[in-house]
């Protein structure tokens, strides 16, 4: 059983190069961190698998299904965390959990259970009527990593999901995604941030378009902190 | 059945975002009421308006200018509703829709319905409150003007998303004002009745002509009082097929309309 396979994708801006051959294969049930700095290509490989962009060369299999030929199939099996915040502020928590739903075809007491499945999980159930403008970063995140998941994907796409927490939330968030990962999700998570990556992790290191390293944390260390090899790997430029 | 269930729900978001945001309704309704009760009354005494079809007597100013009062509305909010998919604030929500496993082109019609339906409920608040100062229609051309709204507001949105995905210039809503809205809205038989535009210049009318947004103009005007203008609808079902084609070949996944963001 696969979860996602990435293989030989390339991208360009006009003459640009963003990506350059890319690929990557990830088993079920794998946390994954695609690391690099800002600008090493991160956001168009999330542009490409999430379908937003479709690539001239390479190919995406999400679940087994390839991305390119059968796009909404493969969109069906993927849930996404977006770096933008994707909520709407001033309708209600359950609310944007249903119209969620919806956009994946699922309506009625189906989506009414599934989304407070997704509260009760969250322990927002008390406060499912309320304005998601009222709710403080940290319990956005979350709810749209609930959210993400009320389709039941096998594979979860999250873009820098921890962009503007504090370090508490950044660190609940974190711990609750490797959790969703050992419970058999395939989990592909962006970040410049090393901290947020365990030693049996799997790190895919982008740097300029192209993949410099893919391994496990712990082999790819050694001996010294992930982040100085990061920094060393990448020249430095991330800080 | 999926397709219905997206439908309905981007309906839904589109009319509970309306009631909440009863500040933007009552912005959208200030403008053609100032227009009506400001500019069309200080205009009725240099105005003469002989009798044009589909009017069977003499009418004054205000009356004239009420449906291009409509249009201005659908016209605004068309480009509204489709640019704020391109600002940052809509980005993520418009992520959100393009990623469900539907055809674009289906999620991207419905987010166009939803707008037009809430434009259309704007030109029911503004046709009432004209009717209150006295400027009545026929009661059948207030049926008949629900389709001709239907059919212009798409156009105009359709227009909008054709922009939001194409033209990368226009980052800002004052950009489109100078280029988009106040080009389409006076060069078009709104304020001014086309003959009365040839007297000034034949050029002028003949541009005219050929702005849609005279079409969507002239078909609610007609609607309004009970008669269809064929003519105008086949001009606006042609732009609205033309603009639709140019939205969906922008948003094309292989195109881009994110590429900007390079």
């Amino acid at each position: 059983m696969t979860g996602l396979i990435v293989s030989n994708l390339s991208y360009a801006y006009g003459a640009k190069q963003a990506l350059r051959d890319v690929s990557f294969d990830l088993p079920k049930g794998r946390f994954c961190a695609l690391l690099g700095p800002n600008g090493a290509g991160k956001s168009t490989l999330f542009n490409l698998l999430t379908g937003l962009f479709t690539a001239p060369r390479g190919d995406i299999t999400v679940a087994g299904i390839n991305l390119g030929r059968q796009p909404r199939a493969a969109l069906a099996r993927m849930g996404v965390v977006f770096q933008q915040p994707t909520l709407d502020l001033d309708l209600s928590v359950r609310r944007n959990l249903l119209y969620f739903a919806a956009l994946h075809g699922i309506a009625g007491p189906e989506a009414a259970a599934r989304a407070d499945a997704a509260l009760a999980q969250l322990g927002m159930a008390e406060r499912a009527g309320e304005k998601v403008r009222g709710l403080n970063g940290g319990h956005r995140r979350r709810m749209e990593i609930a959210r993400a998941l009320m389709h039941r994907p096998e594979v979860l796409l999250l873009d820098e999901p921890t962009v503007g927490l504090d370090a508490a939330s950044r660190a609940a968030i974190t711990a609750h995604v490797h959790a969703l990962a050992d419970a058999g999700l395939t989990v592909l998570w962006a970040t410049h941030l090393t901290d947020e990556v365990q030693d049996s992790d799997r790190v895919i290191l982008l740097h300029k378009g192209t993949v410099i390293a893919d391994d496990t944390a712990a082999a790819l260390r050694g001996a010294e902190a992930l982040r100085d090899t990061f920094l060393r790997l990448t020249g430095g430029n991330a800080a | 059945m999926r397709w219905a269930i997206a439908l309905a729900a981007i309906l839904h978001r589109e009319a509970l975002r309306f009631v909440g945001q009863r500040g933007r309704f009552v912005a959208a309704l200030v403008r053609p009421l100032v227009w009506l009760f400001v500019f069309a009354a200080g205009f009725r005494a240099a105005l003469g308006l002989s009798i044009t079809p589909p009017y069977q007597t003499y009418i004054t100013y205000e009356v004239y200018i009420v449906p291009g009062l409509c249009g201005m509305i659908l016209l605004f909010n068309g480009m509204q509703s489709s640019l704020s998919l391109v600002y940052d604030r809509e980005m993520g929500s418009m992520r959100l829709l393009l990623t469900a496993p539907l055809p674009r082109w289906w999620l991207l019609f419905s987010k166009l319905l939803a707008g037009t339906l809430v434009s259309i409920l704007q030109c029911a608040a503004f046709l009432a409150i004209a009717a209150l100062w006295g400027i009545r229609a026929p009661m059948l051309g207030y049926v008949m003007v629900i389709p001709a709204l239907l059919l212009s507001g798409l156009m105009l949105g359709a227009l909008g998303l054709m922009l939001s995905s194409v033209i990368k210039q226009l980052e800002n809503f004052a950009g489109v004002m100078n280029f988009v809205i106040f080009p389409m809205f006076f060069l078009s038989s709104a304020l001014y009745p086309l003959w009365k535009m040839a007297e000034a210049s034949p050029r002028l009318r003949d541009l005219c002509q050929l702005n849609p947004f005279t079409h969507a103009v002239e078909l609610i005007r007609f609607a309004l009082y009970g008669q269809v203008n064929g003519m105008a609808a086949l001009w606006v079902t042609l732009a609205l097929g033309l603009f639709s084609v140019a939205a969906l070949w922008g948003y094309d996944p292989a195109r881009g309309v994110q590429n900007r963001k390079a």
